[in-house]
């Protein structure tokens, strides 16, 4: 077997199992899957709104997946994409709120901001891992929790009096589009899809066709090697840090200038930058991959809305079978030795 | 107010806050320790917070005032047994650690809500539960002066039984024959696999300590804080238990005594805005001053702290 053919069939043989077993639950709880999936689909695909929903949450989910994937191609595990969103969120609408621009400069302005606040947040675990040789895991976890309450704060004493979310951006920073809302029947879909795909290539073009993007690929291979060629390896590392917490920050953006146009105090994660791990693996930390990864998750997480209305079985169900295809993927060493035996025995039949 | 009432406010709520991050640090030692990274804490603390509660709400009736610690000793297993998905996969599968403990959060959380509505008609939330952790008095130490007033009243047992259990876990991992065979994996598992140490199997029983331990701090958390269960029962204690361990140094006393500290910054947040002096500070300091520190504390400016050698690494026999 191909090693093109292996490497697509570990994808798609994890969300199989991933549905398999999630099937099995629902089994075993007294719900009919069938029912469950019809729901899913119709969900997703039943109205025209479903679908422009699922588009739209397929934007920041490729944006979070790009963020995860580009540190990866560097060896570098962001695990902050959480709060690289947040921030880019909070600063898309600070922009939005604050300037009286035309739209040609505000709406570039206020997404440029989203990118360059996820990127500063991002340069800190960057830094103090190419500086310290911090492990960027566990700064980019404390940088979310960080991320978290002073958005949380900032929301509430800084862009508001005391207000649990700030005013509507103004039309001129606002992605959301009038025709796109009416090709479908006035779902939240917004231009930010276009910035989505248009970032996906950009990573394409950076990674495969740039210098910059050989040495970000060549430190993440081996750091030893890369130095010993010349390369300067903790440069690299705040570098790629830096583009991945820019992708988390337009994520942000796309929350703050498309889907809500406001940003509000927050209980909790907002679940995205989690996702984007999920979608970052699924779609082997390539961008075809992640682009159709974030659809499969898109997907999944609106359509889900649906089961518990038409079918009775509650949505967490589809968080249960993202988290075991993430579970699948990463063990995909298993998966791998399967398929390995599965050849061998072909080869061997072919020689008889 | 004079400073003895805000002590009187302070140190107990703080001790109440610990309780949790104590057990779920300490969880993440054996694991780290043995050389496996579990980011999965919060998982694992979520599935004990979950279990400990609808065992709580099923069994009240007939088992009266122990419900909580029995619901306790559910959570315990409930969570050792989760943490086994983390152990095949990172330790069998040779999984990336990181992202099996991501994938253990997600699966906790979505699990945990879905049998919440299952079990309770489609309900995103339990009940309350009616015998939580009560304060007590422990007799004769609150009868010292002053101490017994600050420590020894008003307080929690779970509070106790986590700095006990803490101390256990010292001295478990620094002197005993276990500890030392744990910490060998984790620093250099071939030269502990040569000297005929089963490095799978103290790894796996690495993990599925940490999952015990990670469920009973769920289960203290949301039987003494927050007496039920919902999506945001446990929000982030697992990571600032992580926290904890990475600032004490991968050291149980260590992790207990900042988690404690973490307790302390917890309680401030909440209780702050009635204390004299700290009125006028915004609580987001103090929210995030665990983490601020945590980072601190890594980039060695509070004495470098470095992880076990080869934590994160999975171990395959055979290779250099």
């Amino acid at each position: 077997m191909s090693n093109t053919i292996k490497k697509i069939s570990i994808p798609i043989i994890s969300v199989l199992l991933g549905v398999i077993v999630g099937t099995i639950i629902m089994f075993a709880t007294g719900y009919n899957p069938g029912d469950a999936y019809t729901a899913l689909w119709n969900g997703a695909f039943g109205e025209i709104y479903f679908t422009g929903e699922v588009v739209r949450q397929i934007t920041p989910l490729i944006l979070a997946g790009l963020a995860v994937a580009f540190a990866f191609r560097t060896g570098l595990f962001n695990i902050g994409v959480e709060g690289q969103l947040i921030v880019g969120w909070l600063a898309a609408v600070w922009v939005g709120i604050a300037f009286d621009l035309p739209k040609i400069i505000h709406l570039p302005l206020a997404v440029l901001a989203a990118a360059a606040a996820g990127a500063l947040w991002a340069f800190v675990p960057g830094f103090l891992k190419a500086r310290f040789r911090v492990h960027e895991v566990i700064v980019s976890i404390m940088m979310n929790y960080i991320a978290l309450h002073v958005s949380n704060y900032l929301i509430r004493n800084v862009l508001t009096d005391k207000a649990d979310r700030t005013e509507t951006i103004p039309p001129s920073a606002s992605l959301r589009s009038e025709f796109l809302a009416s090709i479908t029947d006035y779902s939240r879909l917004h231009w930010g899809i276009l910035i989505a795909v248009g970032c996906a290539i950009l990573m394409w073009v950076i990674l495969e066709k740039t210098v910059k993007g050989y040495e970000l690929k060549a430190v993440g291979f081996n750091q030893k090697a890369s130095q010993y060629a010349g390369m300067n390896v903790n440069r690299n590392i705040i570098l790629s840090m830096v583009i991945s917490g820019a992708f988390a920050g337009l994520a942000g953006a796309m929350e703050g200038l498309g889907t809500f146009e406001y940003v509000s105090n927050k209980g909790g994660f907002t679940g995205v930058g989690f996702d984007g791990i999920a979608v970052a693996l699924l779609g082997a930390n390539g961008p075809l991959g992640i682009v159709l990864a974030a659809c499969l998750f898109g997907f999944l997480k609106v359509g889900a809305l649906n089961m518990p209305l038409e079918a009775g079985v509650p949505n967490e169900m589809v968080d249960i079978i993202i988290a075991l295809i993430v579970f699948f993927v990463a063990s995909s060493y298993m998966i791998r030795l399967f398929l390995d035996r599965l050849s061998k025995n072909k080869s061997k039949k072919g020689e008889k | 107010m004079g400073l003895m009432d805000v002590l009187l406010i302070v140190i107990p709520s703080s001790l109440l806050f610990a309780a949790p991050l104590i057990f779920t640090a300490l969880g993440g030692n054996f694991s780290e320790r043995a050389g496996v990274v579990n980011i999965g804490l919060e998982g694992l603390m979520v599935m004990g917070a979950f279990s400990s509660i609808v065992f709580n709400l099923t069994f009240a009736d007939s088992l009266g005032a122990w419900t909580p610690w029995i619901s306790l000793l559910v959570a315990m297993v409930v969570g050792a047994v989760f943490s086994i998905l983390h152990a095949v996969a990172s330790i069998t599968f040779r999984a990336d650690q990181t992202v099996s403990g991501v994938a253990i959060n997600l699966l906790a959380a979505g699990l945990a809500m879905f049998l919440v509505k299952l079990i309770y008609d489609g309900k995103g939330q339990t009940g309350t539960i009616r015998y939580s952790f009560k304060k007590i008095d422990i007799p004769v130490l609150k009868d010292i002066p002053v101490i017994g007033d600050l420590f020894f009243s008003n307080t929690y047992w779970t509070s106790y039984l986590a700095i006990i259990v803490a101390i256990i876990a010292w001295y478990v991992m620094y002197k005993t024959p276990f500890g030392l065979r744990l910490r060998s994996v984790g620093e250099h598992p071939m030269a502990a696999d040569t000297m005929g140490i089963n490095v799978t199997k103290m790894r796996y029983i690495a993990v599925i300590l940490s999952g015990a331990f990670g469920g009973i701090g769920g289960g203290v958390f949301a039987q003494s804080i927050t007496n039920d269960f919902t999506h945001a029962t446990i929000s982030g204690q697992g990571f600032m238990a992580l926290a904890a361990l990475i600032f004490g140094k991968w050291n149980p006393l260590g992790a207990m005594g900042a988690a404690i500290f973490f307790g302390f910054a917890q309680s401030l947040s909440i209780v702050g805005s009635s204390l004299p002096f700290l009125e006028n500070i915004p609580n987001v300091y103090l929210l995030i001053a665990p983490y601020v520190l945590t980072i601190i504390a890594l980039t060695g400016f509070i004495g470098r702290a470095d992880a076990p050698k080869a934590s994160g690494v999975p171990y395959i026999k055979g290779s250099r």
